[in-house]
């Protein structure tokens, strides 16, 4: 039974972006169809009215006042950039003609 | 005993007496280094020159009479997750391979602030994913207690460190048992503090409700002292909690007389080796008789702990994961690409190891439309009732013990094929993350002389209690 087609494989290597080889794809439908049959147990609980917990600590919507603080310096932040040309990153062609 | 094998206390003890000098005992750790990397390879990154000045700075001071923080002058390693600014960070990962951050992790600018002079960086899992710093795309740490095994994950590279001795001690991550663990393969004392007690400003995202920074070190006491240095609200981190640091030293040696334990059943069943439940069974009973009362304690959701962490933690790494694109750092591609969506897809295809790729496809599929109620929503109701067990556990029980680690430290490469088989090294330490509580890990015998460790978990922000009842376990051996 295969928990995860070849198309959802290839559908969520879309979406994280990932080129994926022949070999990958294989290997990944097995592997991630292995880990997503070990996850069937979690619908054993009944969790119809549990609320979901995302973050453990009890705090709302830390605020601070809105004053101007320590930047980085453009030059620190282009520093890594691959490909710069006057302090922008330069990427592949993003807008078709 | 040589000068890298003293304790960091009983280095800061040296120190304040003027009877050794940070440059000395700054040396002492190089020279290890240089001679046990070769087999242990527990660092990504030496640096050696930035380690000697800061520490004869902190020299100096001493000797104008200037104050200088307790613990100033005792040399650290770093785990390659912590940003550290001007020196290279790589998560052992090719898509940071050359990426310098511009500035410090908090809890890194906190240990150079107390003048810990900084060795290097530590190898690591990729990202922070893995059991056993197997997953490291640049070279294999080795157990330094057996170098055919693993020294545990992904904080392997800072247990090994400290375990030889190349550091006094040194920082990790936990995020499913990452300090734990390794300090449990390894021998050492390895602390996991309470979700929000130490800030996560430039420790690079693995997950974000799980991830927390914390020490590894010699021995309890130790342990304490690092993390008085490296705990505290952080602005600059939201979800670093405001509330005042305690000293942890001050009640190390109250005693266990009065603490209830709990044992949950469900952390000493079939997926503990026997030889291990043994020793940790044999320890509880030395703390039982130090007078700590001990009582077994069911929480059957833990239960399902690996399912929901491996939803939940692998869905946050997909988003986390998202910033490498290879657009402001970190590898791009030098293939050909037809557009920018092509950039990112050869960019991550070529960066990311093979465990870091399943894990944003597990994440981004447990995220997606048509699945994201069945598995993320799922998950994250489930540890509702996981945090919900523990909250019980603790109306009745001060600590609740376990074992850390199923098994001593297995052999190099023999996990590496089966995706699930790996993971089942989490099962006890995987609960502790997903409730948000402290838990540590101190060593509590060998089995065929690998070590084995004690795992003990406390309520929300007691750190001091799980050191006061580790340190008492630890001094009666």
């Amino acid at each position: 039974m295969a928990l995860i087609t070849r198309e959802e494989v290839l559908h969520v290597a879309n979406l994280a972006r990932l080129a994926l080889t022949e070999d990958e794809v294989n290997r990944l439908q097995y592997e991630l169809g292995r880990i997503l049959e070990y996850f069937q147990q979690l619908q054993q609980l009944d969790t119809g009215d549990v609320p979901t917990t995302s973050h453990v600590l009890p705090m709302v919507n830390v605020l601070r006042e809105d004053t101007v603080g320590e930047s980085l310096p453009q030059s620190d932040v282009l520093a890594n950039a691959p490909d710069q040309v006057e302090g922008f990153f330069r990427v592949p062609r993003i807008i078709e003609e | 005993m040589a000068l890298e094998e003293l304790t960091a206390y009983a280095l800061v003890e040296k120190l304040a007496a003027g009877e050794v000098s940070s440059v000395e005992a700054t040396e002492a750790c190089l020279r290890r280094i240089e001679r046990l990397e070769p087999e242990v390879a527990a660092f990504m990154t030496v640096t050696a020159e930035v380690a000697l000045s800061q520490a004869r700075e902190v020299d100096d001071r001493r000797a104008r009479g200037e104050p200088v923080p307790a613990v100033a002058g005792v040399p650290i390693a770093i785990k390659d997750v912590l940003c550290t600014k001007g020196i290279r960070t790589t998560c052992s990962s090719r898509i940071l391979e050359n990426f310098i951050p511009p500035y410090d992790a908090t809890a890194v600018a906190r240990c150079r602030e107390a003048g810990l002079p900084m060795l290097g960086k530590t190898n690591m899992d990729e990202f922070a994913m893995g059991s056993s710093t197997e997953n490291s795309a640049f070279m294999v740490t080795r157990n330094p207690k057996a170098l055919d095994r693993v020294p545990g994950g992904s904080s392997g590279g800072s247990a090994a460190a400290v375990a030889a001795h190349e550091a006094f001690w040194a920082l990790g991550s936990d995020t499913g048992g990452s300090i734990r663990q390794p300090a449990a393969l390894c021998g050492i004392v390895g602390l996991k503090p309470t979700y929000g007690r130490v800030s996560r400003f430039g420790l690079i995202a693995y997950a974000s409700s799980l991830d927390q920074v914390g020490p590894l070190t010699k021995d309890v006491r130790d342990a304490a002292l690092l993390l008085g240095v490296i705990a505290g609200r952080d602005p600059r981190d939201d979800t670093s909690a405001d509330l005042p640091v305690p000293d942890y030293l001050a009640q190390l040696d109250r005693g266990v007389e009065g603490l209830r334990a709990g044992l949950p059943t469900q952390l000493l069943g079939q997926g503990i080796e026997p030889a291990v439940r043994e020793r940790v069974l044999a320890a509880v009973d030395r703390l039982a008789s130090l007078g700590l009362a001990v009582e077994e304690v069911q929480m059957p959701n833990i239960d399902y702990s690996l399912p929901v962490y491996y939803i939940i933690a692998p869905a946050e790494a997909a988003s986390n994961l998202a910033r490498y694109d290879g657009v402001r750092y970190g590898h791009r591609t030098c293939q050909p690409v037809s557009d920018i969506y092509d950039l990112f897809a050869k960019t991550r295809a070529e960066g990311f190891g093979p465990e870091v790729r399943l894990r944003i496809m597990l994440g981004t599929y447990a995220l997606s439309a048509g699945y994201y109620d069945a598995y993320y929503l799922k998950a994250l109701k489930v540890r509702t009732l996981i945090k919900r067990d523990f909250d019980r556990a603790f109306e009745n029980y001060d600590v609740l013990l376990s074992p850390t680690s199923p098994t001593p430290a297995f052999r190099i490469g023999e996990r590496a094929g089966d995706p699930l088989q790996m993971k089942l090294a989490d099962i006890c330490t995987i609960p502790v993350n997903l409730a948000g509580i402290p838990a540590i890990s101190v060593p509590c015998g060998e089995v065929d002389g690998l070590p084995v460790g004690l795992q003990i978990m406390g309520r929300p922000f007691e750190e001091h209690l799980i050191l006061r009842v580790a340190y008492a376990f630890e001094q009666s051996r």
